[in-house]
């Protein structure tokens, strides 16, 4: 018998059958696995918590905050807490491609030959997305200060929108995980995104405060889930929090994670094959 | 107690309105390299999707070592390696990532699905390749790389689907030698194949599958001895007078006589080996005179045709591959 076939007997008989994976275990292999193909498109992210919102910032601030607020450093106070909302809505669609690209590919199957906790694939890929969240949301936040931001609450205010505006990309990711359990193409997710996302990221009340708009678009406005985060972030971040527009914003965002975390498990795990 | 490797009962599946599996009933001890034979379409994949886990049965049972694969999907999966007929592995990461990743997903920790990694590496002859992405791998370097994740924990049986579909000689005859090492680890072995010759090379059993359903069961012996106990193959002397030959042979054998593509050959199936000496004789009394003859089991291809009244794939034995 040659070389490598001996290899391949004794290579058999090493292996011994190891006990089923613990879901802690399966969620930082996927954990790794995201985060070594996020490390190999780090443009991609790049573009999504640098280039966004410092474009957006700039343009307006300066293009149109005169305008909007009579002075550009009087409307960034305004608009960079809800500008940190706006930089992480789009990101919310990536767990959703991520997740439909496995399943169209052949590592799907062998994903769902192996005894792992199969909601691991989700939940590990959607830590990195965390992680790239926070990124984006720093960054803009950040380039808000270089142009002379100031969060009127001090850093624990800043500190406390950070953290909503994370909870907020968060619930939003798992709608999107669970359309990708659905829809029948990859692209169905971004042209949604564009369909869905943009006319809701415009119609809030990011760029201008909804005590300036015809009260029927205001009220309309003020129960967009964008407009809520933003509000809220914008409170947070100046020590105006109304506590009940708060409440609404949290318990929102509880209920959708509640209903969408374990409806996207559940198609996951009956998601035949296609 | 010691359940069957495969105890498949009934197994119905359609996908929307088209019956795929219709009732099939399928037993397979452990230890056979078990060979599932049909044409495209007959169903096999998804006989081998469903054993997997990878889709649920709309009726009937399907247990792997006596689990149920749908309400014990997990034991099951803990029991088991699946080869596709696409290569299931990320074509993003390198050889060596997909070996580690799947290694701890099949609950070696990370250091042991390390090690794992590097001894099925060289196993499957991929060390050199190992940090190249997946995506730059040629057919079967994918394929290999696919059993390496397959055999990881040393499954107790292991699914091939149509393993060597799509494969260069060399490398069908490396996946063929690794079945044949696995069996005689005693790894259950399930082969699915459209190729006659892979099933009569490797199989201690086999079914024939066609339209949903097990149309017959048995060894390759078995089942080439059902349709007739052999075939005279003649090589004619003079390939000008095989149609002469042919009205000999019919009239002695009583039954139909094939050309082959080589101009000089025929063949028939002959009830009893006593009547094939007689067509001889009777060959070299019309005056025609042979080269070569011999008497021997149908093959695999003849058997095909003879339970479902179809060749198995007019392409495929057109290249020679009975």
């Amino acid at each position: 018998m040659n070389q490598p076939q001996s290899k391949l007997l004794m290579a058999m008989q090493a292996g011994k059958r190891p006990q089923r994976p613990g879901a802690l275990n399966a969620v930082s292999a996927f954990v790794w696995r995201s985060w070594r193909k996020t490390i190999g498109k780090l443009h991609y992210l790049a573009i999504d918590s640098v280039i966004f919102p410092a474009v957006f910032l700039l343009i307006f601030t300066y293009l149109f905050g005169g305008a909007i607020s009579g002075s550009t450093g009087h409307y960034l106070q305004f608009l960079l807490p809800g500008m940190m909302v706006y930089t992480v809505t789009t990101m919310t669609v990536y767990i959703g491609i991520a997740m439909k690209t496995d399943i169209e590919r052949g590592v799907f199957n062998r994903f769902r030959t192996l005894p792992f906790w199969q909601p691991a694939a989700i939940v590990g890929t959607l830590v990195i997305q965390l992680l790239s969240f926070a990124a984006a949301i720093l960054t803009t936040f950040g380039i808000g200060l270089l142009l002379g931001f100031k969060p009127e609450a001090g850093w624990g205010g800043a500190a406390l929108a950070f953290l909503l505006v994370m909870f907020y990309a968060f619930s939003l990711s798992w709608i999107f995980a669970c359309l990708s359990m659905v829809v029948q193409k990859t692209e169905s997710l971004s042209t949604m995104s564009y369909l869905v996302l943009y006319p809701i990221m415009f119609t809030s009340n990011v760029f201008a405060d909804t005590s300036t708009m015809p009260q029927w678009l205001g009220s309309i406005v003020d129960f967009n889930p964008v407009s809520l985060a933003s509000a809220s972030a914008r409170g947070l971040m100046h020590g105006t929090t109304v506590p009940s527009g708060l409440m609404t914003t949290l318990v929102g965002l509880m209920l959708v994670v509640t209903v969408f975390m374990p409806l996207t498990f559940w198609l996951y795990r009956k998601k035949d094959k296609s | 107690m010691a359940h069957a490797a495969i105890d498949v009962r009934e197994l119905r599946k359609a996908y929307g309105t088209l019956e795929v599996l219709k009732g099939l009933t399928l037993s397979i001890e452990r230890g056979t390299v078990y060979g599932v034979l049909g044409p495209n379409g007959a169903g096999k994949t998804t006989l081998v999707s469903i054993l997997a886990t990878l889709l649920r049965p709309d009726a009937g049972t399907v247990r792997v070592f006596g689990l149920d694969v749908v309400r014990e999907a997990d034991a099951v999966r803990s029991r088991i390696g699946l080869t596709g007929q696409f290569a299931a592995v990320d074509e993003e990461l390198s050889g060596r990532e997909n070996l580690a990743l799947f290694g701890r997903l099949a609950g070696y920790s990370a250091r042991s699905a390390k090690m794992r990694a590097e001894e099925l590496l060289d196993a499957f002859g991929l060390l050199e390749a190992a940090g190249r992405s997946v995506g730059k791998y040629s057919g079967g370097m994918r394929r290999r790389l696919d059993i390496a994740a397959a055999m990881l924990v040393a499954p107790d049986i292991l699914f091939l689907d149509e393993p060597t579909t799509g494969l260069d000689p060399r490398s069908r005859n490396d996946v063929w030698e690794i079945v044949r090492q696995l069996a005689e680890q005693g790894t259950t072995v399930l082969l699915t194949t459209q190729y006659l010759e892979e099933a009569d090379q490797l199989a201690n059993r086999l079914a024939v599958i066609d339209g949903g359903t097990v149309i017959a069961e048995g060894t390759p012996d078995d089942l080439k001895a059902s349709i007739g106990s052999g075939t005279i193959l003649i090589r004619l002397a003079d390939p000008l007078q095989r149609s002469d030959a042919e009205r000999v042979l019919k009239s002695v054998l009583q039954t139909s006589v094939r050309q082959h593509a080589d101009s000089a050959s025929l063949s028939a199936q002959v009830a009893d080996p006593r009547l094939a000496i007689t067509a001889l004789a009777e060959l070299s009394a019309a005056g025609i005179p042979t080269n070569q003859f011999s008497l021997g089991q149908p093959s695999l291809d003849e058997v095909f045709l003879a339970l479902t009244g179809k060749p198995v794939q007019a392409e495929l034995t057109g290249e020679g591959i009975v």
